[in-house]
């Protein structure tokens, strides 16, 4: 494959690739790297994710484990605090509440709380996400319940090259990360860097560049946001989209930098809308750049109900591009935009 | 004897059938002279000496709580400083110890200094885990006090893992390190405790889970709370041996736990060990124990370990009452200096309240006090650039 802007080769792959090799990567890198989760091992992971890797580095590097997810996160913790670097799989977000105790009182406590004389040092990977037909217990998008925390680190990648990247980085990176994947990115595929490829924790990026309004979006809704940016560009609307990538720490400076610039500010989440990631970037947006506004921030967010499984129901209630489509044209008319450049009002 | 889990099975239901009567200890009788007369004085002065300590240390910070010097909430071991002693006296320099929230003895025979316990307790920056922990959250990396925990259970699975990296790394054998795991009798009721047990089993994890057991989780009975009151039996489910041992008698403590503990090392098989104490007095300082009946307490004082094996070391002329006094002015004469240290440390100044935030820092990272915005002092400069 030709090479990216930086010069080094380029692989198209999944997503789901992108973790595995990540993973495997890390684990030849590294001893003190080891997989431990439900079905990780023999049942190569319920979406495959460590396909082949049991029979590569064996059980003691690829521990399967019963169904407690309290008690196996706990101990990450306390191997992670012995200095090993464990990576939990957990097979869904949701199931993380069984072991938010151990996440939440402790994982990102004992750093702090002991007065810096340890660190726990182990990542948390979990798929989130709705659309799968899954019901109400099994579609949840609650990263924001992690990214409340201090002394914790989440980030949710978007694309392939960053699930590699925020991936390595958080298995280098000597605190508790959560690492949210999402259900409906496993298949995507993308252009990801050979080699050696950290992308930082805690900063966003500018997926696309564009002048009329900014969309901040992350995981999953960052390709909603794309492809909204690529249909109104035909219609003379150029859309900014920002990938937060990390939600705690969050960019803030990246997002107010993009707002100032476009003026108008759109926010997409798969969760709730209230007390959601949207309602710390919109406040952030107005405390950081309220003077360049030029439309009140609007938020895109999933319908405020425990997801349904019909089909029917079950999209009504998610965030898609015709909602941000929809609330975009509402943010530009709300100021007078004129599609074609024209921002006179 | 300790009484051990399916080796006598004598059935819970006479426990059932008398709700409020404490557990039944296993009976030392003549096995605990014999081993008294065979430990040499000065380990069973050591022991004292220690026990006496704690006592004081103890009473003391009950008193500077009183005067407020320390805040929030304090546990304190009076009563099961025999256990307390015991259990440390078995525990290796090598081995990892996690704990509960009641783990001021548990710090001090650890070997850390007595001043830095006491200034943790009073939120001073040369305290154990430098004012950020308090009374339930001692920690210290060299002494491998891995911490005490404020919520209940919640240091069983870490524990567990600490044990999972030692079977990571290293081979079972006689020199190999093993991890201690205490908690209350309150504990065995929650999942994590199952979880781990389950775990430890599995994977065969050098770890020793202690029950200590006072008979009291707060103010409700172990057998209010347990389907299975004799605790050390709730191993079974997951084949780990239990054994009770009684936990007013330093040197059965101390066996038991090293039996365990040699277990853990060389077998790799898992044990749970439950000690019966008695709490001298409420959950925490600030609890008057009503709940309590007047023969409870009377009993619990009856079982003072402090108090029982002066009277042993007495009677059996292993120490004389000058010793006795010199022990106690010795202790008395250390914790006020712990006092007095953590009187005069320093406050953790304001600036080191971002200190800890991670121990990999990484860009936007949020420093801001209340009242502060998010981009500090470039807020002004920010909306200062608002031109578009």
């Amino acid at each position: 494959m030709p090479g990216n802007e930086a010069g080094s080769a380029v692989t198209e792959m999944t997503y789901r690739q992108a973790l595995h090799d990540t993973l495997r990567a890390e684990m030849l890198r590294d001893e003190s790297v080891f997989l431990i989760g439900e079905e990780i091992g023999i049942f190569e992971g319920s979406y495959k994710i460590t396909a082949g890797l049991l029979e590569e580095f064996g059980p003691r590097r690829v521990r399967d484990t019963p169904i407690s997810e309290e008690g196996f996160v706990g101990a990450a913790i306390g191997a992670a605090m012995l200095g090993l670097r464990p990576v939990v799989e957990l097979m869904t977000i949701n199931f993380s509440l069984l072991a938010i105790d151990q996440i939440v009182n402790h994982a990102a406590k004992i750093h702090a709380m002991f007065g810096g004389q340890i660190a726990v040092p182990m990542v948390i990977r979990t798929p989130g996400g709705g659309g799968q037909q899954l019901g109400a217990t099994h579609s949840q998008n609650i990263e924001v319940y992690y990214a409340h925390i201090p002394g914790l680190k989440v980030v949710a990648p978007s694309t392939p090259a960053d699930a590699k990247g925020l991936l390595a980085s958080a298995i280098r990176d000597s605190d508790p990360v959560l690492l949210v994947e999402n259900l409906a990115l496993y298949n995507t595929k993308g252009q990801v860097p050979e080699g050696e490829h950290l992308t930082e924790i805690g900063r966003a990026a500018v997926a696309r560049e564009g002048s009329d309004v900014t969309v901040v979006a992350y995981s999953h809704t960052v390709g909603i946001a794309l492809d909204v940016a690529t249909r109104l560009q035909a219609e003379g609307i150029s859309v900014e989209v920002v990938d937060l990538r990390s939600l705690r720490p969050l960019d803030r400076s990246t997002v107010c930098a993009s707002v100032r610039k476009t003026t108008r500010a759109v926010v997409i989440e798969d969760d709730w809308l209230s007390y959601g990631v949207g309602a710390e970037v919109v406040a952030t947006i107005q405390e950081g750049a309220f003077y360049s506004l030029d439309a009140p921030v609007r938020r895109v967010a999933a319908a405020e109900v425990p997801l349904p499984y019909s089909k029917s129901l079950e999209s009504a209630a998610l965030p898609d591009a015709r909602d941000l489509v929809k609330v975009i044209r509402e943010t530009l008319d709300a100021t007078g935009f004129a599609a074609s450049g024209d921002r006179c009002a | 004897m300790p009484i051990n889990a399916g080796t006598k099975t004598s059935r819970s239901s006479s426990n059932r059938a008398k709700p409020r009567s404490a557990p039944v200890r296993p009976d030392a009788g003549a096995s605990e002279m014999q081993r008294m007369t065979v430990e040499s004085p000065e380990t069973l002065l050591g022991y004292y000496s220690q026990m006496v300590l704690i006592r004081s240390f103890e009473q003391r910070a009950a008193e500077m709580y009183t005067r407020a010097k320390i805040g929030g909430y304090c546990h304190l071991n009076l009563g099961e400083e025999a256990t307390v002693v015991g259990l440390m006296a078995a525990l290796e320099p090598r081995d990892y110890l996690f704990t509960t929230y009641r783990e001021h003895g548990y710090a001090l025979c650890r070997g850390i200094d007595s001043g830095r316990v006491m200034a943790e307790l009073f939120g001073k920056s040369t305290g154990v885990s430098g004012g950020w922990g308090g009374s339930m959250h001692l920690f210290d990396t060299e002494a491998r006090l891995l911490g005490g925990y404020g919520i209940v259970g919640g240091q069983i699975p870490p524990a567990t893992g600490a044990a999972l990296a030692i079977a990571y790394r290293s081979e079972p054998g006689p020199d190999a390190e093993a991890v201690m795991c205490l908690m209350g009798d309150g504990t065995t009721n929650i999942g994590a405790f199952h979880e781990s047990l389950n775990l430890a089993s599995i994977w065969h994890l050098p770890i020793v889970y202690v029950v200590i057991n006072n008979g009291l989780g707060m103010g409700t009975t172990v057998q209010a709370a347990s389907g299975e009151p004799e605790l050390y039996k709730r191993g079974c489910s997951y084949r780990i041996p239990g054994v009770r041992v009684d936990g007013d008698d330093v040197v059965a403590v101390r066996d038991a736990a090293r039996e365990a503990l040699e277990s853990a090392r060389v077998d790799r098989q898992p044990r749970l060990l439950e000690a019966v104490s008695a709490r001298l007095r409420g959950h925490s300082v600030v609890d008057p124990a009503r709940y309590r009946s007047a023969q409870d307490v009377e009993r619990a004082q009856e079982l003072d370990p402090v108090a029982n094996l002066r009277s042993k070391l007495l009677g059996e002329g292993v120490m004389d009452p000058t010793m006795a006094a010199d022990v106690e002015a010795e202790a008395e004469a250390e914790v006020a200096r712990a006092v007095a240290f953590a009187e005069g440390s320093p406050l953790p100044p304001v600036s080191e309240l971002f200190a800890h935030s991670y121990a990999t820092p990484v860009p936007n990272c949020p420093g801001n006090l209340p009242g502060e915005s998010p981009f500090g002092s470039s807020l002004a400069s920010s909306i200062a650039g608002a031109g578009k």
